[in-house]
């Protein structure tokens, strides 16, 4: 049964996302502010203005794992930040803890030097593996947010608590760290230690706010459909309960 | 090459997809994460040739830091060789990584606690609004109904007050930060699925 209404949410999302960004104006679309995505694209654009360094972290789940989602967001919000970085004096860095999500971060800074007309600019080592275990990958990039001339860092993607210790180290080097992933107990560790924390699915809404496009917006505007529709069956079978009919 | 790797990524996912919901796809889907892990175990040996080609960069160009940089290479060869000579259930291997890996990461952990603290204090500074004050507020009335104090406890803290923030509010906006973490999965999966997005050959 569980199985059913499992395919049964599958389709309809499919469908739904495909219609809406079939039929909506991309333009028509109303984002509510996210202080931790204003504060990304603000620091951004005067990191490339100011020719500092942009490192975005994409954490290190396996992407075979179910922490994959957040990773592949992150690599989203890759794609943008390489179109629109690589012309800076010193391109955007890509760092993961996981080597096939390094190779894909390399495909994506790599596209963005071809979307300029530029390719031949592109090095490989801005696509780098940190480290094969949450901590060591945390110990190797913490020296990179201090020596490789950055002004702003992205954690977007799966991290644990190990994230304070970045989150230590762009405070000692007075670096703009926004903070993202889809760890609970590592959402309080950012909260609290990050320039500005993205809570929840505010991480997924990365790309549309920074690029628009009709799939991401669709894709927002699908996840609140059927956020309504989970609060609807929550209330009523907490109603149902009450009233001791289930 | 491009649609090549469109309609292999489509048709995998969709495979293993299906295989969740329909029992005689099982099988193929087992088939295919077979696969699949062979292939991730591949990229981890050009990811430890990433990690390998920015260090020997960093030792190059004599950069900060890179005498570590040399040590790490050191390390990852000898333990490369010896791993490969002697096996990896070999009881020096193994004394290497309990006596050497498991420590230094132990020590990292540590820190937390102090970065943690650092971080909670610094946290007004950073941004004084409402939130982080509810958010600090929380924290010291759960270290508070957790300790044991001279005098013994405090019982509403620790019969009420803890349960109640632990197991009604932090757990309820656990559940729907996790529902709004699985909704944006969920989507992200779709896309990639259907192609929209391409996070290989940087689509």
């Amino acid at each position: 049964m569980t199985g059913w209404v499992g395919l049964g949410a599958l389709l309809f999302s499919t469908v739904l996302l495909i219609a809406i960004a079939r039929l909506r104006r991309p333009s028509a679309a109303r984002f509510r502010p996210i202080s931790g995505l204003t504060s990304l694209y603000r620091a951004f654009g005067h990191s490339v203005e100011g020719g500092t360094r942009l490192i975005i972290a994409l954490g290190g789940p396996s992407l075979l794992s179910r922490s994959a989602g957040p990773a592949l967001a992150g690599l989203r919000l890759l794609k943008e930040i390489a179109q629109r970085g690589t012309g800076s004096d010193l391109p955007p860095l890509a760092v993961s803890g996981e080597p096939s999500l390094a190779l894909l971060s390399q495909d994506t800074l790599h596209a963005g030097y071809r979307a300029i007309g530029a390719p031949e600019f592109f090095q490989p080592v801005t696509g780098r593996v940190a480290g094969l275990t949450p901590f060591s990958s945390s110990a190797a990039t913490m020296p990179m947010i201090s020596d490789e001339q950055a002004s702003v860092a992205a954690l977007i993607g799966h991290f644990g608590v190990e994230s304070a210790l970045l989150a230590e180290a762009a405070e000692r080097s007075n670096v703009v760290l926004i903070g993202a992933t889809d760890d609970p107990a590592a959402q309080a560790v950012l909260y609290a230690t990050s320039t500005d924390p993205l809570v929840g699915e505010e991480l997924f809404a990365a790309p549309a706010y920074f690029a628009g496009g009709a799939m991401p917006l669709a894709s927002l505007t699908v996840q609140d459909v059927l956020r309504w529709i989970i609060i609807a069956v929550v209330l009523l079978g907490a109603a149902l309960k009450l009233l001791q009919i289930i | 090459m491009y649609i090549v790797a469109l309609i292999f990524a489509a048709i995998g996912g969709l495979l293993v997809l299906a295989g969740y919901f329909f029992a005689p796809l099982g099988e193929l889907q087992r088939l295919i994460l077979d696969w699949a892990i062979i292939v991730a175990g591949a990229a981890m040996l050009v990811g430890i040739f990433n990690l390998v080609l920015v260090h020997a960069t960093r030792i190059q160009s004599r950069a900060k830091g890179s005498s570590y940089s040399m040590i790490l290479l050191l390390a990852l060869f000898s333990t490369f060789v010896f791993g490969i000579m002697l096996g990896p259930d070999n009881p020096g291997i193994r004394r290497l990584v309990n006596t050497v890996v498991v420590p230094a990461e132990s020590s990292l952990m540590a820190l937390l606690a102090v970065s943690l603290l650092y971080g909670s204090v610094r946290l007004l500074q950073r941004r004084l609004n409402l939130m982080s004050g509810v958010f600090l507020a929380t924290a010291a009335l759960m270290l508070i109904a957790s300790a044991t104090l001279p005098f013994g406890e405090i019982g509403v803290m620790s019969t009420f007050v803890r349960p109640w923030l632990q197991h009604v509010l932090a757990l309820g906006g656990a559940r729907g930060l996790l529902i709004g973490v699985a909704l944006g999965t969920l989507l992200t999966g779709i896309r990639v699925l259907i192609g929209a997005d391409r996070p290989y050959q940087g689509g």
